[in-house]
């Protein structure tokens, strides 16, 4: 046996999925289809309601029936790329499994970048693509990739399916793997000659094929009950909680969990809202652009909990330096992050709802024979980090818009039941830190991955989930540029979403990067979409042009009005050109590669947060 | 860095070396030998793997691996609690000069001749890697004109069956 340091869980049963209920489902009569009409029947009886994509030849065939189907609803996007984000929005915004779709060639690898995202975030995806017909695979046909060898490094698992008869099992499968345990994405290569084959079609498919695959959910009894022991006698605790929290619908156990631990919690990019930001033990995000208490909190502790989170770098910075005194209790459902980078004392497996829930009581128990723990002195030093080092911003010395001042005043006026987008870059960090989210799937964001173009395709997805919502893409002017052609999608399919575009007329982060770490020679970062440049594009027009509404705000006095005048357009897409300094900066920060104990509250201000003690 | 042998139980689908080796490859660990082939199962197929690594990463790579839809079981054979055998096919210069003294260290390493032409002999031979290493410097003087060497395969010692207790378990889980 491999050695395994940790007690390894109880291994559970997979959980019977829908299609294999304890009572067994009476199979529908069996009947003749085609595999392309297989592959509708099939979306629809996993519970699918929407599909983004794009026909193309070799997925041709889905098409036609899909055309008749009264279950699903297709949107058109306009770029593959759209399509993949868009399923992940829908994803995120709900915790349902998005589904895109695409043909072979060049639609699929247009799903990589999505896919890619969709994989580091843990977001359930399934991606259906078009394959050329099977005797023509691996002959360089027309349109072929093989994209199940393209992404598989980048999916949780991938089927090529070459047999029509093999349709409803694949897809049931692929929605399976997508949403039990961690989620991810799943692709689905059907080739055409497939899609044209007539096959018998029944529902439920026999039985799920999956035998390598098993989940841990129920934690150990006895590392929950450890952890629940160092939570009751640990005197600098901290909740370090991640987007493990959101996915795993868990907001309401870990409230309790913060309430009657009194710990101080930390909620990085991925789990903004999950714990709300009103409550008062909420010390914000952590990490390279996180609050200074949050970071120092980490960097103080004698107790780190770790819950849904994976020590990522941009939370840790150096690795060696991070939390030094920290005990660590490390919960997640995926094995694999468990000791991946630091080191954890206390590993439980589970998934974090179920973890969140036995904790709770074993808390309980732990404070009858512990007495509650004296914390006092630990948050006196925390609430005079709070105090000393909130976080603010300069006003801006070119008469341009501050930017944080833009997305602060959106956060509240739109408020916190809005969904919240965001790109990647300066906006992306100005949004995490100033929009005081209060829900769960309220923030939905790129945070492993980082790509660009996120926002637009994403909040259309949480527009078609949620069409009551009020949603907000957060973009900049470089992202923006990436994936605009979405809002064509909007405007026709009746999607209203609001973009506020944060533009600073740059690649804003790298910006900032060239600023402070390479003498200000602005290599290739400035994009001309601001003030006093060309305009190219202007932000205004193009929306007009895309049949959204087109708003310009170029000072402080106009920003709440502007903001408002978008909320009271429902009919179309709303754009909003923020036109915002350049000079503006991300803070606090810690720079790549160095420890957290080395960050700067602004330009050169380090905060000496060992001495307070 | 130490020397570690993987039996993986994966199921016989297209593309799951792939996948295996694909993850060695990603997280940057060093495969020293791979052996793939039928088990006694049809849809099992065992990937013996050695690998060299640090304890920790191959704890990280084990889990990795296990996160594969398609691995079914894995488990790491111990030297003294497993049989690990290679297979070597290697030709030897050989000549009426010297065809006898090549025979003979056939002879001490307990090998084969599996075939004879007028300036060679092919000799086969299974073994661990020592034996196997030991003979190729004894033929070494002699002219070593080809070597073909397979992958370490690896069996756990005594009664139990890897395949039959993963299978037992699948059954109950389907």
């Amino acid at each position: 046996m491999a050695k395994v340091p940790h007690p390894a869980p109880p291994r559970t049963h997979p959980p019977k999925p829908a299609l294999q209920s304890t009572t067994p489902v009476e199979p529908s009569p069996v009947e003749q289809m085609t595999g392309a009409e297989a592959v509708v029947r099939a979306l629809e009886e996993v519970g699918t309601d929407v599909v983004f994509g794009i026909p193309g030849g070799a997925i041709l065939p889905v098409y036609d029936p899909l055309f008749d189907s009264r279950r699903l609803r297709h949107v058109l996007v306009r770029h593959e790329q759209g399509a993949g984000h868009a399923a992940t929005g829908y994803a995120a915004a709900t915790g349902k499994v998005g589904v895109c779709m695409a043909t072979s060639g060049p639609g699929a690898t247009n799903l990589v970048t999505p896919l890619a995202d969709a994989h580091m975030d843990s977001v359930p995806v399934v991606a259906i693509t078009g394959q050329v017909a099977a005797p023509m695979i691996g002959t360089d046909a027309f349109q072929e990739a093989d994209i199940v060898g393209i992404t598989m490094p980048i999916t949780k698992h991938s089927f090529l399916v070459t047999d029509a008869a093999e349709i409803p099992a694949r897809i049931a499968e692929a929605f399976h793997l997508a949403q039990t345990g961690r989620p991810g994405p799943v692709l689905v290569d059907i080739a055409k000659s497939a899609l044209q084959e007539t096959m018998d079609f029944s529902w439920p498919p026999a039985a799920l094929d999956v035998p390598g695959y098993r989940l841990s959910t129920k934690p150990h009894g006895k590392q929950v009950r450890e952890a629940a022991r160092l939570l009751a006698t640990s005197s600098r605790p901290v909740l370090y909680v991640g987007g493990g929290a959101v996915r795993s619908n868990a907001a309401a156990e870990l409230l309790e969990l913060t309430n009657a631990s009194g710990a101080p919690v930390v909620t990085t990019l991925m789990a903004r809202g999950v714990v709300p930001d009103a409550h008062p033990q909420n010390l914000g995000m952590p990490g390279m652009h996180g609050t200074v208490a949050a970071v120092a909190a980490l960097q103080k502790a004698d107790l780190v909990v770790a819950l849904g989170a994976r020590f990522d770098d941009r939370v840790t910075g150096r690795l060696d330096s991070f939390a030094p005194g920290a005990t660590v209790v490390h919960a997640d459902i995926d094995p694999a992050e468990i000791s991946k980078n630091r080191h954890a004392d206390v590993p439980i497996v589970g998934d974090l709802k179920e973890v969140l829930r036995q904790l709770n009581t074993a808390l309980e128990a732990a404070h009858t024979q512990h007495g509650k723990p004296d914390l006092a002195g630990w948050w006196r030093t925390l609430d005079q980090l709070r105090e000393t080092y909130p976080l603010g911003w300069t006003p801006t010395e070119d008469g341009l818009l501050a930017p944080q001042h833009v997305i602060s005043r959106l956060g509240e006026i739109a408020g916190p039941d809005a969904i919240y987008t965001a790109g990647v870059g300066q906006h992306q960090m100005w949004a995490a830190q100033f929009i005081r989210y209060q829900k769960p799937r309220t923030w939905l964001n790129s945070g492993g991955l980082g790509t660009m173009g996120y926002a637009v395709p994403a909040a259309m997805g949480a527009k078609v989930a949620r069409p009551d919502a009020l949603v907000w893409a957060i973009d900049g002017d470089g992202c923006f540029q990436m994936t605009n052609q979405e809002l064509a999608t909007c405007a026709i399919e009746e999607i209203p979403i609001k973009v506020a575009v944060i533009n600073n007329s740059s690649l804003g982060m790298v910006r900032q990067w060239q600023t402070l770490f390479y003498d200000q020679r602005y290599s290739h970062t400035e994009l001309n979409t601001g003030h006093s440049t060309r305009r190219i594009p202007d932000f205004v027009k193009l929306a007009e042009s895309y049949g959204c509404v087109g708003l310009r705000c170029e000072t402080a006095g106009e920003v709440d009005a502007v903001i408002k005048q978008a909320n009271e357009i429902n009919d179309r897409p709303v754009v909003v050109d923020f036109v915002v300094s350049a000079d503006a900066m991300v803070w606090p920060m810690v720079a790549a590669g160095v420890s957290n104990d080395d960050i700067q509250y602004a330009r050169g201000i380090t905060p000496d947060f060992e001495r307070d003690e | 860095m130490s020397r570690h042998t993987l039996s993986v139980l994966v199921e016989n689908k297209p593309g799951v070396l792939t996948r295996v080796a694909a993850l060695f490859a990603r997280r940057a660990f060093n495969i020293h030998s791979l052996a793939v082939g039928p088990t006694e199962h049809e849809e099992i197929s065992r990937i013996t793997v050695v690998v060299d690594v640090e304890s920790n990463a191959l704890e990280q790579v084990t889990k990795q691996l296990n996160k594969l839809v398609n691995v079914i079981k894995i488990v790491e054979l111990a030297p003294d609690s497993s049989v690990q055998r290679e297979l070597l096919l290697v030709k030897v210069k050989a000549d009426d000069v010297s065809r006898t003294a090549v025979l003979q260290v056939v002879e001490l390493f307990r090998a084969h001749v599996v075939d004879v032409a007028p300036e060679a002999v092919t000799i086969e031979a299974t073994g661990g890697e020592q034996k196997i290493r030991a003979l190729l410097t004894a033929l070494e003087p002699y002219g070593i004109r080809e070597i073909v060497q397979s992958g370490t395969v690896a069996v756990a010692r005594g009664a139990r069956s890897m395949t039959d207790r993963a299978l037992e378990r699948m059954s109950r889980t389907a």
